[in-house]
């Protein structure tokens, strides 16, 4: 009666999988859903896509930064700790 | 107590995230430009009250988005309206079928990646409202923890988690329409 099925350890695992790849998960947690895949392609595919397309997200917003800036930066930050000029 | 003069060595390895953020923030050049300035330097002067052993990172990223959210940003008061409650979890993973591309021997990384371009992704992390487009850049892209992005963005754990949920959705949907335009993606049976 009170044996878990296929379908409910499906619906725990997708209900989990961003926690589980934004490593939010407790170590047991993270443990009994990895089983779960470790059995389950289906939900393991579905989990594969998540993290591919969280990858992919990180990668595409990756910026260099332009010419020019590290150097202004740099020299408000010189200006900025310059003593204040003195009044006498 | 954390000393100035350490700062710059300590705090400029990180301008390649925080441009990069500002970018998406703003989404202009220029204007991240001045946000990652202004960030620095209101940084250096409050040096002095970041806690040494803390994560530095975090506590920049919390500077330049108090930064954005007074100056930069549209000055709307209500939040936008996304319609993504009729979005389903999984929404592109269901479109995209990938039962078919682990038969034909590809792996997911190249089924996620062919039907969008760069620029296609990172218009639509832009096209996002702005409380979830934080969300997601510093979850996603950023790999914060929920408690580092609710300490930067001083909101409740649940609100990041309910946030970042719904911002996914909302991304989902966007790159679907793009890659249905480019014609990357094609409809499924099943879409509406």
């Amino acid at each position: 009666m009170s044996k878990p099925d296929k379908g409910g350890d499906c619906d725990e695992a997708l209900r989990t999988l961003y926690y589980f790849l934004d490593g939010e998960l407790t170590e047991e947690r993270r443990r009994a859903i990895q089983h779960h895949l470790d059995e389950c392609s289906p939900c393991l595919e579905a989990f594969d896509f998540e993290a591919e397309l969280k990858m992919a997200i990180a990668r595409c917003c990756r910026d260099q930064v332009p010419d020019g800036l590290r150097q202004r930066v740099a020299e408000v930050l010189a200006k900025a700790s310059d003593p204040p000029p003195k009044l006498v | 107590m954390a000393d100035q003069a350490q700062f710059a060595e300590l705090a400029m390895e990180h301008m390649g995230s925080l441009y990069s953020a500002a970018l998406r923030m703003t989404r202009n050049p220029s204007d991240a430009e001045d946000l990652v300035q202004e960030t620095y330097l209101k940084a250096y002067r409050a040096f002095g009250s970041f806690k040494e052993g803390t994560n530095l990172k975090a506590w920049l990223y919390r500077i330049l988005t108090n930064t954005f959210i007074n100056s930069y940003r549209a000055r709307k008061r209500r939040p936008e309206q996304t319609d993504i409650d009729d979005v389903e979890d999984l929404y592109l993973y269901r479109r995209l079928g990938g039962l078919e591309a682990v038969s034909a021997g590809r792996s997911a990384e190249e089924e996620v990646l062919e039907h969008f371009t760069e620029s296609d992704v990172k218009e639509a992390v832009e096209a996002l409202p702005e409380q979830f487009r934080l969300a997601v850049l510093l979850a996603d892209v950023e790999g914060f923890s929920y408690k580092e992005i609710a300490d930067i963005l001083d909101i409740p754990i649940g609100t990041v988690m309910s946030r970042l949920h719904r911002g996914r959705k909302a991304l989902q949907k966007t790159l679907h329409e793009f890659g249905m335009e480019r014609g990357l993606v094609t409809p499924a049976v099943d879409a509406p």
